[in-house]
């Protein structure tokens, strides 16, 4: 076991991978020469060579279809699209090639790919480079999407996805890429398609991915800490696959939920959570399912105005206390914003 | 006529040889008007003149007649034919309702479709669009199989998942009809990167149609390829038509193969039209892709109908279609093989039965395979089966219907 950051378990676990088999390389904008705009590829032209490492023009379209084709042959690239935003230009290589392939041939050929790509607001990017568009792989079958949101799941995952023989989707942070976590030595894949319960409690469910599983453990622990609050909660861990079992056995046991997503409200991950909720725990609830999300506006440049958009801690310690109030829960504090 | 030194393979740096062309120029010579090739080389001479190759009579009077060429012809032909039967048979069956979907045909285009199959190596990897029934019998997959697919049955190349636009045997190297236009490129470039990785001696032979050369991805392809020196041979099958849309109200350029001087790709038209000018043509092309230079190639045909079966293309004149008629590719090389004293009449029409045959043989094994079991819809989702994989049909509940809480054991 040793601590690092999320950066670093990315970084070392390509390598290893890059070590382990040489049918897996990289491919992607700026990430040899210049290391990658978030530094995750550094170091490792130098070590592995242009073949492996390999520079692309600025083109999404033409490098993730080619990454596909060339794991159409077998090998195993790894794709870095530099953020989710430029995935767009890459939309209908993703969606229309590889995640269609494998079914749209009768399983004669597969797409043993990983398209790492960052999302996430809150640096002042403005509008066209905050967003949050996960969902958009998410709804397609054939993709798989995991979103880590600690160092150990950023290698586990990453390990699973690059063993994996589907295309898939590995959603990074730009606010975890510093954040620090425990990283076991093995190299012991995760299981897609699983979600985890990170926190055991009784009192009511947070669930959360990638950033926002980060700030619901944060939130779990000041709140007990405040108020003598159990709260349990579920990192979803993958996307697609969406596991929604281990969803519904927390809220049978807590009989209220709130989902924390840093993408917008409305048609967002949260509402399909919502719905699983009401499927499958109906009979359970003792209050309607909160979901704290983004504002629903292009993000804007001016940072109190972002800073207003995004949701915050105070937000989500709003929307449980709310929670907590309709069900009839009493805590030691009452007021906060709305 | 141009010549057939391989001028086109140590293209370092290559730029058009070619002189601009006026677009009205290009207007006027776009349709029907290439010599057997029309190259974009190194060298810089002078632009060879785009001589109207004479289609009123037989193509092949210019060729000198060997055992070889004769031997080839005939088997193009036998393979063309079959081609126009089975065409014609697969619009046939798609107004019965027996194919669904869109169902795109080969008619006109059977010249070029076996010119080029036959210059690639078994061990050489084909992807292509939508317009590809064709493509996929010559390149050796059983017609029963093609026609099974087109009837969406269990014994269909695609197991009756891809239809008529998705065609793929990994055993014969067809990786994909793709139905999105340009889609296919950058997974075709893609595949010779693996190729290069590898070290591989295969090619990739990549077509498409005269539209997709104004689409984005077929840039950031030939971009790639060509800084990669990727063995990828484009191939554009210039109809003349993107649906209803002519190449010159579509393309700025619409000499296509000009194009790849943007990348300094060496590039070449031919006359699709005839079989042996194709096979040549890929060949050269092929050489070149193998030696680690990308090439455009340019093949200029004729759609003999609509854009789909169910497209009447009233948009074209009377006189376009009484043109097309003259330029029938099968027609053309009957007529060559008669003129040339290789085949008579009654050896032709013993090919056209023998393919008819085949044809109708492939209708019944299609009409007697079965659909793929309900049962197995969920089979292709994942080539890696993952925990919490949705496998519920429409209507079905997330969860299944369980006692009230407190009431499980009231039972």
């Amino acid at each position: 076991m040793s601590i690092m950051t999320y950066r670093q378990a990315l970084h070392d676990t390509l390598r290893a991978e890059m070590l382990r088999d040489d049918d897996v390389f990289l491919i992607g904008e700026e990430i040899g020469v210049f290391e990658g705009s978030y530094k995750i590829t550094a170091g490792m032209l130098e070590e592995f060579g242009e073949k492996r490492v390999r520079d692309t023009p600025i083109a999404e379209e033409g490098f993730t279809g080619a990454a596909i084709g060339a794991a159409m042959l077998g090998l195993r690239p790894v794709v870095e699209i530099m953020t989710i935003n430029f995935s767009l230009l890459a939309l209908d290589q993703i969606v229309n090639h590889a995640a269609k392939i494998y079914g749209m041939f009768g399983g004669q050929a597969r797409v043993p790919m990983v398209i790492r790509t960052p999302g996430g607001g809150g640096q002042q990017l403005g509008a066209t480079h905050s967003q949050n568009i996960e969902l958009y792989y998410a709804f397609v079958p054939g993709m798989k999407v995991v979103a880590p949101s600690t160092p150990a799941d950023a290698k586990a995952l990453m390990l699973a996805a690059i063993r994996d023989d589907d295309p898939v989707l590995f959603l990074e942070n730009l606010a975890l890429y510093n954040t620090k976590g425990e990283v076991p030595d093995d190299d012991t894949p995760a299981v897609i398609g699983k979600a985890a319960v990170t926190r055991e409690g009784s009192d009511i469910t947070l669930i959360g991915y990638s950033r926002m599983a980060y700030v619901a453990s944060k939130v779990a622990e000041q709140l007990a800490e405040s108020d003598g609050l159990d709260i349990e909660v579920i990192d979803l861990r993958s996307l697609r696959p969406l596991d929604r079992e281990t969803i519904i056995a927390s809220v049978k046991k807590t009989h209220s939920a709130v989902i924390l997503e840093d993408d917008w409200l409305t048609y967002g991950i949260g509402a399909e959570i919502a719905a699983t909720i009401s499927d499958g725990a109906f009979d359970y609830l003792d209050a309607p399912v909160r979901r704290v999300a983004m504002a629903e506006v292009p993000l804007p440049y001016s940072k109190p105005l972002e800073t207003a958009a995004l949701p915050s801690t105070d937000d989500v310690i709003g929307a449980i206390r709310q929670t907590l109030e309709a069900v009839g829960h009493r805590t030691s504090t009452t007021g906060r914003k709305s | 006529m141009a010549s057939r030194t391989p001028t086109t393979r140590a293209t370092t740096g290559v730029t058009t040889g070619t002189t601009p062309t006026s677009p009205q120029k290009a207007q006027s010579t776009a349709k029907r008007k290439t010599t057997a090739a029309q190259k974009v080389t190194a060298t810089p001479k002078a632009p060879a003149k785009e001589k109207a190759t004479v289609r009123k009579t037989p193509a092949g009077a210019r060729n000198p007649k060997s055992a070889d060429d004769s031997a080839q012809l005939i088997d193009f032909y036998r393979q063309m034919m079959l081609i126009r039967r089975f065409e014609e048979r697969a619009a046939r069956a798609y107004t019965q309702a027996l194919v669904g979907g869109y169902c795109h045909l080969n008619l006109g285009e059977e010249a070029a479709v076996v010119g080029l199959m036959s210059a690639m190596r078994p061990s050489d990897y084909l992807f292509t669009n939508y317009r590809e029934h064709g493509y996929a019998i010559s390149r050796g997959i059983d017609p029963n199989r093609v026609m099974a697919e087109l009837y969406g049955r269990i014994d269909g190349v695609s197991k009756g998942w891809g239809g008529s636009m998705h065609m793929f045997d990994i055993t014969q190297r067809l990786l994909g009809g793709y139905g999105i236009v340009g889609g296919q490129l950058p997974l075709a470039t893609g595949a010779a990167l693996a190729i290069d990785y590898r070290e591989g001696d295969e090619v990739v032979l990549c077509t498409m149609g005269d539209g997709t050369t104004n689409i984005g991805a077929f840039h950031e392809s030939l971009n790639i390829a060509a800084l990669w020196n990727l063995p990828v041979v484009y191939v554009i099958i210039n109809n003349r038509l993107g649906m209803g849309t002519t190449v010159e109200k579509a393309s700025a350029e619409p000499e296509l193969y000009k194009r790849a001087s943007a990348y300094r790709m060496a590039s070449e038209r031919v006359d699709g039209l005839d079989p042996l000018a194709v096979y040549a043509a890929a060949g050269r092309a092929i050489d070149s892709a193998r030696g680690g230079k990308p090439f455009l190639l340019e093949v200029m045909t004729e759609r003999l109908r609509g854009h789909s079966v169910v497209d009447p293309a009233t948009y074209r004149s009377a006189e376009e279609v009484a043109d097309l008629k003259e330029n029938d590719p099968v027609h053309t090389l009957a007529a060559r093989l008669v003129a040339e004293g290789i085949l008579n009449d009654e050896a032709l029409a013993k090919i056209d039965e023998e393919a008819t045959a085949l044809v109708v043989a492939a209708a019944d094994f299609a009409a007697a395979s079965p659909f793929p079991e309900i049962s197995t819809l969920f089979d292709y989702t994942y080539a890696t089966p993952v925990p919490n994989d949705s496998r519920r049909l429409p209507g079905e509940p997330l969860f299944a219907p369980e006692p009230l809480p407190g009431q499980e054991v009231s039972a």
